[in-house]
């Protein structure tokens, strides 16, 4: 019996030590399009720094509620909160990574970049009032391109997904109809088409049936090699979707009159700037307790801010330009306060 | 012959040995009671949770959840009828294909297989079996799909689908995608669970019944028919049962395949969805309490629906076993 117990204590310390060794680990949750680059991120951290972050891609929607219940240090999610909500449950928000969404589509005979749409036609293909690719209103902005006479078939996100918020709120900032009929968020009601699930499943989807148009984050469909159409942005440009874009996109936008940087990033001014591009965002609290923790978070992402840029570029992401870091250093300054009420970043 | 004492000894030293077996005995009782109790409380803090987590959007739906068809979450209206249409229709195709071959499948190899041949279809069956089931969603998606619309459907379109009544049924663009193709899908999963568990039962049909009939001049199907199916039909009803069980909750190989659109057509080939793919696909992302209140509605009714399909197979088999013996 005794032995028993002995070896059921050594069981239970084996269990538990490496639970109090990682005490010093920062952890997150949240948003699953970003998790790529923070995982890298973490990794090259801990290689410099020794101290470790580990972060779980459960969602957007999860990482919200896990911040809400102090679960974890910080949440992460594609969707930015309004400033009233944040608020109301003591949250600040910065961007942390930049990313851009594609049209990709299956055309026989169609290089990459070759077919022009507008944000209208884009809305009206996805509500299904253009049915043919040789359609007046896609023709007209395409003179010159021998379009096929194909049916469309539309291809959507059927999984919840911040890359869908971003692609629904582009359509919604662009077309009247779409705003009223279908909204945006990470899950919408889908007029037309068919659901994959996640990029590769839409991205599967589109390379298997003719005349289907779908959108992607950028990495996949230049990983895929997929066929993606150029979309005119405010200024009336036709930017290629690419890193410099959506940087363009992310400098140009107004983040110094956007409370608690509510800021979508579609849309955005520069004749330069990729017209579906978007920010993925980190919450933390602003009054902790253990502020030694919030601490730990925030030089993590100024370390990654600084020292990342490179490593998410291999992933094809797009790290913010240093104007919208300068802005986030910023807002911790004024923003978070540690325990005795001095600010908790200089 | 022992003295009296040696004889009171003994007895003593095996009425303590039995007292420490009624003490071993008691605590194996109770420890097995606990385990069993274990179950029911499990199942009952289940539906309990999941009656609790949806009861924001039973109590904002009412009964017209389950009569609405409308899924849209940026407007927070929610309706359970187009899953469980999916779900219903993607498994009754599944039946409807993997009944019969299941059942040729082991009637071959209990009743005509050369014993050669019998034991490695009897393991590649079985095999089948123990695949998991994202492998079916993949091969699917990238092999039998598009195999489906260049091959399949255009030629179901061109007979079936001009067909009187039934034609509405196979009409539509050929994409390879949608409720068809989640329903073969899961007749090809189900089918070696339904098969082996057949098989499993036609063997244990005396020989001696068998070779009876036989000897009084029956044909093989005579035999399965009249000596057969009869003796095992609680087991080819539990087979059955579990294939259908299978399919009614398969997640990710429908979710590959079925097009995941919250939409009810007349048409086998357009995208629809199952109550167990739209879990999969929304949960992640579904913050609002409404929208997981009715993702969790959706969870539950499909846990009400395979207890009702395990009561309808149970009330099943007691009848047919009443029946048993009588003269038909």
């Amino acid at each position: 019996m005794i032995r028993m117990l002995t070896a059921l204590l050594a069981v239970t310390v084996l269990l538990v030590a490496p639970v109090r060794a990682n005490a010093a680990e920062i952890t997150g949750a949240g948003a699953t399009f970003p998790y790529p680059v923070y995982a890298k991120w973490a990794e090259a951290y801990k290689a410099a720094t020794g101290i470790g972050m580990n972060y779980q891609s459960i969602g957007s929607g999860a990482g919200i509620a896990q911040i809400k219940a102090k679960t974890v240090d910080f949440g992460a999610s594609d969707m930015p909160l309004e400033a009233k909500d944040l608020a109301a449950a003591g949250l600040m928000q910065f961007p942390a990574i930049v990313g851009g969404v594609v049209p990709v589509m299956n055309l026989a005979g169609i290089k990459p970049g070759e077919i022009r749409l507008t944000g209208r036609v884009l809305a009206d293909i996805f509500l299904g009032k253009i049915r043919k690719w040789n359609d007046k209103a896609i023709a007209d902005l395409n003179p010159g391109v021998k379009l096929p006479a194909d049916a469309i078939a539309v291809v959507h996100r059927s999984d919840g997904s911040g890359t869908t918020f971003i692609w629904t709120d582009y359509l919604s900032k662009v077309s009247a109809e779409w705003k009223n009929t279908v909204g945006s968020g990470t899950a919408v009601s889908w007029p037309e088409g068919v659901g994959g699930k996640g990029n590769e499943g839409v991205a599967a989807y589109v390379q298997r049936i003719k005349g289907s148009i779908g959108y992607v984050e950028y990495a996949y469909a230049r990983r895929n090699g997929m066929a993606h159409a150029l979309v005119q942005n405010r200024d009336g440009a036709y930017p290629e979707p690419e890193n410099a874009t959506f940087q363009a996109a992310a400098a140009n936008a107004d983040w110094k009159n956007a409370p608690m940087f509510y800021r979508i990033l579609t849309d955005q001014p520069g004749r330069d700037a990729w017209p579906i591009t978007g920010a993925s965002f980190i919450l933390i609290h602003t009054v902790q307790e253990n502020t030694g923790k919030r601490a730990q978070v925030l030089k993590f992402f100024d370390w990654s801010f600084h020292n990342g840029q490179k490593l998410a570029e291999t992933l094809d992401y797009v790290p913010l330009p240093d104007s919208v870091v300068k802005l986030i250093e910023d807002a911790w300054k004024a923003q978070l306060k540690d325990a005795s009420g001095k600010a908790a970043w200089s | 012959m022992a003295s009296p004492v040696a004889v009171g000894r003994a007895f003593e030293a095996r009425s303590a040995r039995t007292s420490s077996f009624r003490w071993q005995d008691a605590l194996f009782r109770g420890t097995t009671r606990l385990f069993a109790a274990l179950v029911l409380a499990l199942l009952a803090s289940i539906i309990v949770a999941l009656g609790i987590a949806a009861a924001p959007a039973l109590k904002a739906f009412g009964y017209g959840f389950f009569l609405t068809d409308v899924w849209n979450p940026v407007t927070k209206q929610f309706g359970a009828l187009a899953p469980l249409y999916g779900t219903v229709v993607t498994s009754a195709i599944a039946l409807l294909i993997g009944i019969p071959v299941s059942f040729g499948i082991a009637l071959f190899l209990t009743e005509m297989c050369p014993i050669a041949l019998q034991r490695p279809l009897g393991t590649a069956v079985e095999l089948l079996a123990a695949i998991p089931s994202i492998i079916y969603g993949m091969w699917g998606l990238f092999v039998f799909a598009p195999f489906f619309a260049e091959h399949v459907q255009p030629l179901l379109a061109s007979t079936l689908g001009a067909a009187w009544l039934i034609g509405p049924l196979f009409r539509g663009a050929p994409t390879g995608l949608g409720i068809l193709t989640a329903g073969i899908i899961l007749a090809v999963m189900v089918i070696p669970f339904i098969a082996s568990v057949m098989r499993d039962v036609f063997e244990i049909v005396p020989p001696v019944l068998k070779e009876s009939a036989y000897g009084i001049g029956c044909t093989t199907w005579e035999v399965v028919r009249n000596i057969v199916l009869p003796y095992t039909r609680i087991g080819v009803i539990g087979g059955i049962m579990l294939g259908l069980g299978r399919a009614l909750g398969e997640t990710m190989a429908v979710t590959f395949v079925i097009g995941n659109a919250y939409r009810i057509r007349a048409s086998l080939f357009e995208p629809g969805n199952s109550i167990a793919s739209a879990l999969a696909n929304e949960f992640n992302e579904a913050a609002d309490p409404v929208h997981r209140g009715a993702l969790i509605a959706l969870g539950l009714f499909l846990f009400v629906l395979t207890v009702a399909v395990l009561a309808a197979s149970r009330a099943l088999i007691a009848g047919l076993s009443r029946g048993e013996g009588r003269q038909t």
